[in-house]
């Protein structure tokens, strides 16, 4: 009998690693003894980045990083630059921030859904979970023009109304959705498999979680009910009608379950929403010091400038047009100073340390990224167990690598 | 049999030849044009998702825009059983060692998609940490632009892959 | 809150509500420590751990260090000034587990130094990388890799492979 332990190397590149995460293992027969999660193969250099550009520049940098919730990368962003300009968006823009935010949020958690579902072998429930992505995708495409990485959510508002069409979709999305989640429970809930490597497995308990900083379904499946939208409400979260979902089990299947009623707690955010949009308004705040001052509409190409704010700048006012150039080229001028703002993204604390020397780009902006701080948790997780279940553990915490590399 | 479907096979000069060519039950063809056709209908792309490409790609390969429709959803783990890498997405300084190896692994023939702007020439991370182009490491056949590509986009950059596939000359 | 926390640190700042205590690098743990465990403010949950770089200035560096409280549903930052040359602060993973790879990055961007640290290596960037690239000092990079070696030429003077 041999007694000595074996170490296995898994990723970067490997079918079930949950992007591009790497794992040195020491096994034990089948049993993981230790286990090192090695990071920093999607190092993108974000927030240097962000240095050298203007501060509008930086919702564009970003969204980039957790590419799965870009919406909420740029709120965390925009929240903490207003915060130092000392300015809040007009209410109409808080709305479709939140509306976006939860959409962002489910579909979110539906790339969970499906790619937790690929690494545990159930490829139909990929499948489903892509297929009600797309719908959110087409949504996001008729509001923003793009399908990701949006740049939509702005310093001072956001950039342009949501149209009518992309209205009707949300609510035939919101018509829709429910059945379909109900699809997903009577798949999985039950299912012998799935509660199999489910069940029991990456235990994190409430204790440990809080000192390693863990935040998010993770941490509300470990009992304690950390929501930063009802614990230091932003854009006005404290006047929806919503509950935070926790379970005490800690293990993977306590945070499917609470993904899964996330999903129907934004679509009650949602519904109050598209409710408060009814009522028009700006979207943008007012301020020509801080706004962007090019006007977006519709034109026959699909996006453009507005051909009216086009004639006034290029022939009535040189004024208009200085502005207009002076404001594209530099931007905002933050007054200098230092905070910290955070939103609860789909995997938890998303932070923005953001700093200003008073000039007309950031001086420094650190991303408080959840999956950073939470792929800590994997070796709590895994030693000790078996090492099929250490994939199951790992996807259920729901890492997104542009996120924790950023 | 589709005739005028089997494109890139010599048939014959007129249509009465042909017909007399498939009553005889051969068909005659360049080697050359036979094993670029083959190839082209039976590509096994490798996984190599990186960044938000990698989450398009993934849409691309699920039911709405369905992959499978030209015969290459069966995207494989092992760079050993693929012949097609898509790189999808940022290619940091960390993972350009890892990708060459994994590349270095594909049996030949083998062609190379880099899908999406920061894979094709680092995209707006003009900076450190990002290599500034993945024609850099790997030799690259089909680049697709955007950030990120829509499924359409790269579903377009395999078709222009596969007619360069077919077209080109294996025995050189 | 603030008037307590100036009770015990006079040099607390109060900004766009928002509280810093700055502290010496001596008295960090301490008052890490003092914060964590008074009932009223029940700092024990470490947000967020990162540096800034100003050259030219005493101290050069500040490591940041934002603390919230789970129970009351507030926050506070902590900043300890770091000189030139003598960047090095006692690690806090000993009392908050997750600083482990917060430190990691801020040694791998900055090179400060977490005495106590279990494992104080470069975290994001690959080993045997040469510089710490968020240093105000470096350059942004691109077209001229350093690593390996490495050249990369323009995207414009490439030639086509």
């Amino acid at each position: 009998m041999r007694q000595e332990t074996m170490i296995i190397n898994m990723g970067p590149q490997h079918p079930s690693t949950h992007g591009v995460l790497r794992l040195l293992l020491e096994l034990d027969g089948e049993t993981v003894i230790t286990c090192k999660p090695i990071i920093g193969y999607l190092h993108t250099g974000i927030e240097k980045n962000t240095e050298y550009r203007t501060w509008m520049q930086g919702v564009t940098y970003v969204t980039r990083a957790d590419y799965l919730s870009p919406f909420f990368n740029e709120l965390g962003y925009c929240l903490a630059v207003e915060k130092l300009l000392g300015v809040e968006a007009p209410p109409r823009a808080q709305v479709i921030r939140v509306l976006m935010n939860e959409l962002n949020r489910i579909s979110s958690h539906l790339v969970w859904l499906a790619t937790a579902g690929l690494e545990l072998g159930a490829v139909s429930v990929m499948l489903y979970g892509f297929r009600e992505r797309e719908i959110l995708m087409d949504v996001f495409e008729e509001v923003t023009g793009l399908r990701m990485n949006h740049a939509y959510i702005r310093i001072g508002g956001v950039i342009m109304d949501v149209p009518d069409i992309g209205i009707t979709k949300m609510r035939a999305f919101l018509d829709e959705m429910p059945s379909r989640i109900d699809d997903y429970e009577r798949i999985l809930n039950d299912n012998p498999i799935w509660l199999e490597r489910n069940v029991g497995v990456g235990v994190l308990g409430a204790d440990r979680a809080l000192e390693l900083g863990v935040t998010g379904p993770v941490l509300r499946a470990a009992g304690v009910p950390a929501d930063l939208r009802k614990d230091m409400p932003y854009c006005g979260y404290e006047t929806y009608d919503f509950d935070v979902i926790t379970r005490t089990e800690g293990d993977a299947y306590a945070r499917y379950r609470i993904r899964l009623d996330e999903m129907r707690e934004s679509m009650k955010i949602i519904a109050q929403c598209l409710e408060r949009l009814e009522d028009p308004g700006p979207v943008m705040i007012e301020d020509p010091k801080i706004a962007w001052p090019a006007k977006l509409s519709v034109g026959p190409d699909g996006i453009g400038n507005d051909p009216a704010y086009l004639h006034h700048i290029m022939e009535e006012s040189m004024e208009a047009l200085i502005h207009h150039f002076k404001m594209v080229t530099q931007g905002v001028q933050v007054p200098p100073g230092e905070v910290y703002q955070a939103v609860e993204s789909p995997r938890g604390e998303l932070g923005f340390y953001v700093v200003s020397n008073g000039e007309h780009r950031p001086y420094r902006v650190k991303i408080r990224d959840p999956s950073f701080v939470n792929l800590q948790a994997t070796p709590d997780m895994v030693e000790g167990a078996l090492i099929a279940d250490a994939i199951a553990a790992i996807a259920s915490i729901d890492p997104v690598m542009g996120g924790t590399d950023r | 049999m589709p005739v005028e479907r089997l494109d890139g096979v010599h048939l014959g000069k007129t249509p009465e030849e042909i017909e007399d060519e498939i009553e005889r039950g051969v068909l005659l063809t360049s080697l050359d044009r036979a094993v670029g056709w083959a190839r082209k209908q039976s590509m096994w792309p490798a996984t190599f998702g990186l960044a938000c490409c990698a989450i398009e790609m993934m849409s691309t390969g699920a039911g709405k825009y369905d992959l499978s429709r030209w015969g290459m959803e069966l995207f494989r783990a092992s760079p050993r059983q693929a012949d097609l890498m898509i790189v999808a997405g940022r290619v940091s300084q960390k993972m350009a060692p890892v990708l060459r190896r994994i590349y270095d692994q594909m049996p030949e023939p083998r062609w190379v998609i880099s899908m999406g702007v920061c894979a094709s020439a680092g995209g707006m991370f003009t900076n450190y940490a990002i290599v500034q182009g993945v024609d850099t490491i790997v030799p690259v056949d089909v680049y697709v632009p955007g950030c990120p590509p829509k499924p359409e986009m790269l579903m377009h950059g395999i078709l222009t892959l596969q007619e360069k596939v077919r077209t080109t000359e294996p025995f050189k | 809150m603030a008037e307590r926390l100036r009770a015990r640190f006079p040099d607390t700042i109060e900004a766009r509500g928002e509280v810093t205590v700055l502290v010496d690098r001596d008295d960090l743990l301490d008052s890490l420590a003092w914060l964590r465990d008074d009932d009223e403010l029940s700092f024990g949950f470490l947000s967020s751990l990162t540096a800034t770089d100003w050259p030219g200035t005493d101290p050069r560096f500040w490591v940041v260090y934002d603390l919230r409280s789970i129970e009351h549903d507030h926050r506070a930052r902590v900043k300890v000034g770091l000189a030139e040359g003598d960047a090095h602060v006692t690690s806090v993973t000993d009392m908050f587990p997750t600083a482990n790879w917060h430190e990691r990055e801020v040694f791998d961007f900055y090179g400060i130094v977490f005495d106590g640290h279990p494992d104080l290596t470069r975290i994001l960037l690959p080993e045997g990388w040469e510089g710490h690239p968020l240093l105000k000092t470096e350059e942004l990079g691109g077209v001229n890799t350093r690593y390996h070696g490495a050249f990369i030429p323009p995207v414009d003077t490439r030639t086509a492979t």
